[in-house]
């Protein structure tokens, strides 16, 4: 059951994928002709032809769109025009250090959200609840570009406790990962702070309370159980959004990963490059879905695929 | 059981508010009772009546919206209950108080297995040392008569039926062999057979653990079958209380009259209203008619049928009025669906006046639907919210163009609204600012708007207090004498069919096992179920 | 209590009784009355201050914030033009909102309706809706708002185009999944019963009570569209010179972080403010319209004893 469930899934990802493969293909080449960002501005005609022809620019595009889905089902992504390498080596090159990135700042995002929340709802109205609100809207609410900047004059420029960007030490890490867990980290409070106050005022709480439990158990045991669930699948909306987060951070801090690469990209209008990213990018977001359905019905015993 | 002895649970001059905006409103007023040891106190009343909300009380659950003791004492066995503190709380609940609820489902955490819950009990009392525990829950459930308790410890509540969790609600309640059991509405959401069963499991339990049982019911057949002593609640106040035989045979109160009166199953006291006159001409015929579901149609099992109704025939005159009567999932309400062309039949015909409905299309079909008009159990739920009355009984002269000249809406509108007992200034309210018999009479008006011939009842009468019932099916009989309707009165209910049904189909798991005529169908049943559903009604206790 | 409430249920009565409960709530009034004040820097603002919002003046250049020497319009301080900060704020306000709320409303309008449609019929257009959807909600939606942008070219109508897009999903799949649930509600059968054709029934019994649910999320929706145009015009790809958003106010000021940080750092905060306000006033109808915690807002009043 479970197989044939991944398989409609993946069935329709492919399908999913397909359809923004080719709305992608047929958007870059309208920007316009590559060969005039490429070439000295000043090249003859026939160079620019023989770059075309060089690189299948000349065909008709429904030819080079044939072109480019055989290539595609024998695994061949294209070269890199810029890089003149094979573009899915550059995308999955750049892709670990976005990887790595969006795990550390999802996962405490996440753990920090369940625990904050949940002591919110635990004791609604009271200081904490509403501190614990105000920070989490305010999390949710700030641009994440102006953040970036705010804490680069602050904390790098002002009083020079760390590097503005680059890679090289675990310094490097804490700002990309503070401005990049904020928002969903605003946005998980909310949602664990409303999944739980339902799930309190559900009748088995009354349950557990007419049975004598504990506290803190019927809290914890019972009430975050439940509201587990709705707080997975927005967790993992958010996960498909950070990689918006992942752009305006990594162009900020100079971080060199799949989002920064795929800005580049477009600007260069490095085609190959961008469609990479997208498939890698597209396929990272289809493994964390399926992992979250899996994590669903773990946690839930009422859904059988 | 006399009422003598010393009392282990004591309310006095309870009176409790919800608070909300403005004044706080008056949930339980001035409120005294007590239960014994042994004994079985019955709380009846109606929706509202504050009857949950005392016992709500002793187990210190009332808090959204927030409850607030204005005045009273709780006690049980010496203690009082207002000064408790958490600690001393929670020894209590579950350990000497226990509590079981209406639906089951709800009140059974969906993600753990149901020994698991009944073992918290265990552990919440640091009892959990005591013995082998996953053997002791084994043995409640198997008391509670969960067949194959040994396996079925590790299912999850919703791998139950409705009456097997009910059974898994006792036995968490009974794990620790409380003082008092308090029972609110424990078979409300259940069927007639099914809740027999359930309250001859807590008989049985009460007789061997000699709790007292405090049970909150608005239906008066449980509350005779259980109780020794009564009280009746209306409006937060106790109207009533005694000995349960004098309440039921020599009522005091106004109200509780009233209550009585309602009882379907006591010797009829209105005159019998069988219609006039049943004319011979055959409205609806019914050949049949069959309905199959496709299900599990998973890549390992094969796929199987589920015959939701089977091969059902029947034939309803003008004038009359033909009872179906059966259990959940019994495919009634599939037989109504299908009548009124939501659904569309496996096989069967269905001859309304002559023509097939199920080849009705277009100008023909739209023909049909103003002759039969249906009444659904939920009258909230068959009005759009946004609608007010008027745009709600004039919707069938908006769809069919030809009924009624626009200009006569509103004054048909108003005679509508009298003609099913209501005002004509009804018309510019919203559904939800009256009462569920209201909103049925609205349902009805609005029925009656297309001028139909035949009236589909689809448990028209469920969701309503008893009191209100009685009055509903009133109103529906006065109708039909008055302008000729015919019905088809679809319940689970058979007692409430007793007094306006010429003719009572019994459905069960979709076939038709009995269909005669009212009166012989009542004094000699001749089908086994058709007997136990009779039976299913519980006897008074006293009776017995 | 089984006392069934409509939120949707509005009279004055409810208007004042909504005025009390946002009076008890002293953040969520703060909220509400800046965002009034910003409504009304939207309406009149670019009339009293658009002129001085694109006067040049040497001799204010990068003039510090803090300082009333040259009138009160320079109290922010000014640009590398010597533009005065607070009239640029209050003129950027009206496209940075006007941006947002368009978008809003085009994706509510086509998302709500291809919903409905999704929702009440099985036909093949239903799948295809809902594909759609699907394509756009698997992607991060800056990362296609910029391919597309790219490849349009920045506009101010493009922009409100691809933010209306990229927002469509939760519009059509809340639409559906409402339409799903109402249809089979008894008064649905109930018109079908009577003989009410499929147009009737979508457009007289189902919309209007879907349009509450996607005007509160359009609502909520309204801070996250800011926050991507903001992002957008940030990278570049949203709004061009000479017209400017709050957003492209930052990016100009980027550059200059070191000598004059307030150029970027105080359209970021009016964003900010903005998009916290809204999420805060959203918060707040979240509690109103839940019967769980409702009472929270009311003012509880015992009886005497």
């Amino acid at each position: 059951m479970m197989l044939g469930y991944i398989g409609r899934r993946a069935y329709h990802s492919i399908i999913s994928l397909v359809g923004l493969l080719t709305l992608v293909f047929f958007l870059t080449r309208l920007t316009g002709d590559p060969s005039a960002l490429y070439l000295p501005l000043d090249s003859s005609l026939e160079a620019r032809e023989a770059f075309a022809r060089l690189n299948g620019l000349d065909q008709p595009i429904y030819v080079q769109f044939l072109q480019y889905l055989q290539n595609l089902l024998s695994l061949d992504f294209g070269q890199s025009l810029r890089r003149n390498r094979s573009a899915i080596d550059v995308a999955l090159e750049a892709f670990p250090a976005t990887l790595k990135l969006a795990f550390v700042a999802m996962a405490l995002a996440t753990t920090l959200a369940i625990t904050v929340g949940a002591l919110a709802a635990a004791r609604p109205r009271s200081i904490f609840d509403r501190v614990a609100g105000l920070v989490s809207l305010a999390g949710a609410s700030t641009p994440d570009f102006w953040i970036a900047i705010v804490g680069i004059l602050v904390l790098a420029v002002g009083l020079g406790v760390l590097p503005t960007s680059g890679t090289g030490t675990g310094w490097h890490w804490i700002m990309p990962i503070a401005v990049l867990m904020l928002r969903p980290f605003g946005l998980l409070v909310q949602v664990v702070r409303g999944t739980m106050i339902s799930a309190l005022a559900s009748p088995y709480i009354k349950t557990a309370h007419a049975k004598g439990m504990k506290r803190h158990k019927i809290i914890f045991g019972h009430a975050l159980r439940n509201s587990l669930l709705p707080v997975i699948t927005v967790a993992g909306d958010l996960a498909t959004g950070l990689i918006n987060g992942a752009v305006v951070v990594e162009t900020i801090f100079g971080w060199p990963g799949i989002g920064k690469l795929m800005i580049d990209s477009i600007i260069q209008r490095d085609f190959a490059v961008v469609q990479s990213t997208i498939l890698v990018t597209a396929i990272a977001i289809f493994i964390v879905n399926i992992a979250i359905d899996l994590l669903y019905v773990m946690l839930d015993p009422r859904i059988r695929y | 059981m006399t009422a003598s002895d010393k009392a282990i649970l004591t309310i006095e001059n309870l009176t409790v508010d919800f608070l909300s905006e403005g004044d706080p409103a008056r949930a339980v007023d001035n409120v005294s009772f007590n239960v014994c040891p042994g004994e079985t106190l019955v709380i009846l009343g109606e929706s509202g009546s504050g009857k949950s909300v005392s016992t709500g009380t002793v187990m210190g659950l009332i808090d959204c919206p927030p409850g607030d003791i204005v005045s009273g004492a709780l006690l049980f066995d010496g203690i009082d209950l207002t000064e408790l503190d958490e600690e001393s709380r929670r020894a209590l609940n579950g350990r000497r108080i226990a509590m079981i609820f209406q639906d089951p489902l709800a009140y059974l955490n969906p993600v753990y297995t149901v020994g698991r819950q009944i073992a918290e009990v265990f552990e919440a009392h640091s009892d959990s040392d005591v013995g082998d525990v996953r053997e002791r829950v084994a043995k409640l459930l198997e008391r509670v008569g969960i067949p194959d308790a040994g396996r079925r410890i590790d299912y999850y509540p919703h791998q139950f039926s409705g009456g097997q969790r009910q059974r898994v609600m006792i036995a968490m309640a009974i794990a620790l062999k409380p003082d008092i059991l308090i029972a609110d509405e424990p078979t409300t959401a259940l069927d007639v057979s099914v809740q027999s069963q359930i309250l001859e499991l807590l008989g049985d339990l009460q007789r061997e653990t000699g709790m007292a049982l405090i049970m909150i019911t608005h239906d008066l057949e449980v509350a005779a079958a259980m109780a020794d002593r009564i009280i009746v609640m209306n409006g937060g106040k106790v109207v009533e209380s005694g000995k349960a035989q004098d309440v039921f045979t020599n009522p005091v109160h106004a109200y509780t009259r009233r209550l009585m009166t309602a009882l379907p199953h006591r010797s009829p006291t209105t005159e019998p209203t069988p219609s006039a006159e049943v004319q011979g001409e055959i409205l609806l015929k019914v050949e049949n008619l069959s309905k199959h579901y496709v299900l599990g149609a998973g890549s390992f099992s094969p796929k199987r049928e589920f015959r939701a109704v089977d091969d059902v025939s029947f034939t309803v005159h003008r004038g009359e009025t033909v009872g179906i009567v059966g259990e959940s999932g019994s495919g009634k309400s599939s037989i109504a669906r299908m009548l009124l062309r939501l659904d569309e039949p496996t096989s069967g015909r269905a001859l309304f006046a002559g023509e097939d409905i199920f080849a009705l299309e277009g100008r023909a079909l739209n023909g049909f639907r103003r002759r039969v008009q249906m009444v659904f159990q939920d009258p909230f739920g068959s009005m759009n919210p946004r609608m007010n009355v008027r745009s709600i009984i004039s919707e069938p002269w908006a769809i069919h163009r030809d009924i009624l000249p626009k200009a006569r809406w509103n004054d048909r509108v108003v005679e509508l609204l009298e003609l099913v007992g209501l005002k004509g200034e009804h018309a510019d309210r919203h559904p939800h600012q009256f009462s569920g018999g209201q909103r049925q009479r609205i349902a009805i008006a609005r029925a009656l708007a297309s001028e139909p011939e035949l009236i589909v009842c689809d448990e028209a009468v469920s969701a309503l207090d008893v009191s209100i019932q009685m009055q509903v099916i009133g109103l529906l009989a006065d109708l039909r004498s008055r302008l000729g309707l015919s019905y088809v009165f679809i319940t689970h209910d058979l007692p409430i069919v007793r007094e306006f049904a010429d003719r009572i189909m019994v459905m069960q798991q979709g076939k038709v096992v009995e269909d005669s005529n009212t009166e012989m169908l009542f004094n000699s049943p001749s089908h086994p179920y058709t007997m136990s559903l009779l039976n299913s009604v519980p006897r008074p206790k006293w009776a017995r | 209590m089984a006392d069934i409430t409509l939120p949707s249920v509005r009279s004055p009565g409810n208007l004042r009784q909504l005025a009390i409960y946002l009076a008890r709530d002293k953040l969520a009034l703060c909220a509400a009355l800046f965002l009034i004040v910003l409504l009304v820097c939207v309406l009149f603002g670019p009339l009293l201050v658009g002129d001085l919002a694109g006067k040049l003046g040497l001799r204010q250049r990068n003039l510090a914030p803090f300082s009333l020497e040259q009138g009160f319009l320079y109290v922010l301080g000014a640009d590398t033009l010597g533009r005065p900060i607070l009239a640029r704020l209050i003129v950027g306000a009206q496209n940075t909102l006007g941006i947002a709320a368009a978008a809003v409303f085009f994706s509510m309008a086509t998302g709500g309706m291809l919903g409905l449609i999704a929702g009440y019929s099985e036909r093949w257009y239903s799948h295809l809706i809902l594909r759609l959807a699907d394509v756009i909600m698997s992607f991060p939606s800056l990362l296609l708002a910029l391919i597309v942008l790219y490849t349009l070219g920045p506009s101010i109508i493009n922009l409100v185009i691809v933010l209306a897009i990229t927002r469509m999903p939760i519009f059509i799949r809340t639409a559906r999944a409402e339409v799903l649930e109402l249809r089979e509600r008894m008064f649905v059968s109930a018109a079908r019963s009577m003989g009410a054709s499929s147009g009737r029934i979508l457009f007289r019994h189902i919309a209007p009570l879907v349009l509450p649910t996607l005007g509160t999320i359009a609502a909520i929706d309204f801070a996250t569209v800011i926050l991507a145009e903001s992002s957008l015009s940030f990278l570049g790809l949203g709004i061009q010179p000479p017209d400017f958003t709050w957003g492209a106010m930052v990016a100009n000021g980027r550059g200059y972080l070191a000598s004059a940080w307030w150029i970027a750092f105080w359209p970021g905060l009016a964003i900010l403010l903005t998009t916290l306000s809204l999420n805060i006033l959203a918060s707040w109808a979240r509690t109103v319209a839940d019967p769980l915690q409702r009472w929270r807002l009311q003012s509880l009043r015992k009886a005497s004893r």
